[in-house]
């Protein structure tokens, strides 16, 4: 009996094995992870931006923007409130390293004349409104351009039409020149809503990575790409 | 009888009038005469390294710096109960700044809690801790703000409602409940212990959070470090007396100055706006004042205190389930933690406080311990807002509060409601 009952206490003693946990940046950043998604991937229903796989620059100069007042996002600005710089930029190289699948697209509720339109605007923009492709900057297939313009697909409806609409009423900037904030400036919230329902509805191309050149210079000047800021 | 009116009538106008002197009087104690000096030369370079690092310690950029503004040249605003205070610009220009203040302008500001042009300042500026600080001390802060590079940005007036938003209403406040005040020297204790009490009490301005706060917005005093609820932040800054809380009397002063310098230490770590404290200001303080903090908040009086029901065991099955579910990969199937990554749950302090609403925030938001040179890549937190909802978050902290012998009270869901 003695030996059934300490066998026993033996037993729950193994039951309650400390937490596995490793030292390693992943386990660090569950906090990010909790709404990003595992392994920065967010649910295709989701409101909160996939971080996976986007550029490190990028990244980091969003990470800066909460801090500094240029996005609202009030438990993004808490949550990294009391972290140094070297810490936000491993963070970001950490994210943009990573390379995991892609959820499936978002079927469109949208018409499709709001459809071809977004996808004008996308692909074509609009010279008489000086509004400029979005492949101009983000690259041919939408994936980006390393390392601070992100890739446009695999991102919510929700959180597209948020974004475009914070950066159109200034909630939303970025460095200065705010390329994105002028571009904004010139869509109609119809633009705006046929764009989301065009970005995530595509399926992403077998290369999801940002490319690292554009094979015609950018449109207009843009703060967060060059110069590099602090 | 129709003179006793007439005397009673006639006297109003004179109790009016004596206690606007009186009032007047205790506005203006302790105040030394402004001597109009021209600009001072440069300062030497040490009295503005010294001036930078009390500004460090007073955390001053906390306050007057904007998210993403200039560094100093103020524009923040700190909710209050009683509205919006705005911080000023410290930078030396001439027009919008403190390029046109004296020595002795910035000294009645810090000491006495007067602007340039003799306006009350609202005590959201620290000036009823500041006012301990001494004038040496002041004079290099002074040097080392006037170093800096003047930044153009006019300051944004208040936005108090009536009647906080009068000076009249301002020096009643101030009639009642500000003095200025002198460094303590208490003989009997170490130089280390009161250059500490010098730190906590005068630049640290501890007691803004940790001391509690009447309804009008004033604490009992410097030496009040009992605890209280922030206000409008919802986070509560524990008492540093009572072994309960986060009380401190009788720790080894270097854990306490390891606390204040890596944001962890071998007892306790911190989280939320004390996070904040130390990724500006304490971290950067010299190991030989954080010593002497140490010192004195380790000898702070034990408070008395009260124990706590246990909570109610009813909803234990719901908490213990989604603390098994979402908690226990870190905190432990039995809360204790992972030793300088995740802290445990049972037996911490912070835990079993009397008010939830840290465990509340907390769990809403998540957070990192801050960044510092001994702990430069914290752990995080994940936030839960959208994980879990009210109910679930009431039994996952009436769980914890209760399991593994911590004693702290059940959370009802209304208590969770009430802090998010």
């Amino acid at each position: 009996m003695c030996l059934l009952m300490s066998l026993l206490v033996v037993a729950s003693a193994g039951l309650r094995a400390a937490p596995k946990v490793e030292d390693s940046i992943a386990q660090r950043v569950q906090a990010c992870t909790g709404c990003h998604g595992r392994e920065g991937r967010a649910a295709s229903d989701g409101y909160y931006p996939r971080i996976a796989g986007k550029p490190a620059g990028y990244l980091y100069h969003q990470l800066l923007n909460f801090r500094e007042g240029r996005r609202h996002y009030v438990p993004m600005v808490r949550l990294i409130a009391p972290l140094s710089p070297a810490y936000l930029q491993e963070m970001a190289a950490h994210f943009a390293a990573l390379d995991v699948p892609y959820p499936a697209p978002q079927p469109s509720t949208a018409s499709a004349e709001t459809l071809r339109h977004g996808e004008a605007l996308a692909l074509r923009g609009d010279s008489a409104r000086r509004i400029p492709a979005c492949v101009q900057c983000h690259g041919p297939a939408l994936t980006g351009l390393a390392p601070a313009i992100p890739g446009l697909l695999g991102l919510p409806r929700d959180y597209l039409n948020a974004q475009l609409g914070a950066w159109k009423a200034g909630n939303r900037r970025a460095h200065a020149p705010d390329c994105m904030a002028q571009i904004a400036q010139a869509l109609t919230p119809a633009d705006v809503g046929a764009l989301s329902q065009w970005l995530a509805s595509q399926a992403l191309p077998a290369q999801t990575k940002a490319v690292d050149a554009l094979a015609a210079p950018l449109p207009m000047p843009c703060g967060s790409v060059t110069p590099t800021p602090p | 009888m129709k003179r006793t009116l007439w005397v009673a009538l006639g006297a109003v106008p004179a109790i009016a009038l004596l206690l606007g002197a009186v009032t007047l009087a205790l506005n203006l104690r302790d105040e030394d005469p402004l001597t109009e000096t021209p600009a001072p030369a440069p300062a030497p370079a040490g009295q503005v390294a010294r001036g930078e690092y009390l500004a460090r310690a007073g955390n001053c950029m906390g306050c007057h710096t904007a998210r993403g503004g200039e560094p100093y040249a103020g524009g923040r605003g700190i909710a209050t109960p009683f509205g919006t205070v705005y911080s000023s610009n410290l930078t030396p220009d001439e027009s919008t700044g403190i390029g046109g203040w004296s020595q002795a302008h910035f000294w009645r500001a810090l000491h006495n809690g007067r602007s340039r042009d003799g306006r009350l300042l609202y005590p959201a500026f620290p000036y009823t801790s500041y006012t301990l600080v001494t004038r040496q001390d002041a004079d290099a802060i002074h040097a080392y703000l006037r170093s800096l590079k003047p930044v153009a940005q006019p300051n944004r007036p208040h936005d108090l409602r009536f009647p906080f938003n009068t000076q009249a209403a301002l020096g009643v406040w101030r009639a009642l409940y500000f003095s200025p005040g002198r460094p303590v020297n208490v003989a009997t204790r170490s130089d280390e212990w009161n250059r500490g009490a010098y730190l906590v009490q005068g630049l640290g301005h501890c007691n803004a959070c940790h001391g509690h706060r009447n309804v009008l917005g004033a604490t009992g005093g410097t030496l009040d470090l009992s605890g209280g609820l922030i206000p409008m932040q919802n986070w509560y800054a524990p008492s540093l007396s009572d072994p309960h809380e986060a009380g401190m009397t009788n720790w080894p002063p270097q854990q306490i100055a390891d606390l204040l310098k890596d944001g962890v230490s071998a007892q306790a770590s911190v989280l939320g706006p004390m996070a904040e404290v130390v990724a500006s200001s304490t971290q950067h303080l010299s190991d030989a004042d954080l010593h002497a903090m140490g010192v004195y908040l380790s000898t702070l009086p034990l408070a008395p205190n009260g124990e706590e029901p246990r909570g109610d065991p009813a909803v234990f099955e719901r908490g213990t389930k989604l603390y098994a579910d979402h908690c226990a990969g870190c905190h432990g199937e039995q809360g204790e933690g992972v030793a300088g990554m995740y802290p445990a749950l049972a037996g911490n302090r912070a835990v079993s406080l009397a008010s939830p609403a840290n465990l509340v925030r907390v769990v809403l938001e998540g957070g990192f311990a801050p960044s510092t040179a001994g702990n430069p890549r914290p752990y995080g937190m994940p936030p839960f807002a959208t994980v879990l909802n009210q109910a679930d978050i009431a039994a996952v902290l009436t769980y914890v509060r209760g399991a593994w012998g911590n004693q702290g009270s059940a959370v009802p869901e209304v208590e969770v409601n009430r802090y998010r």
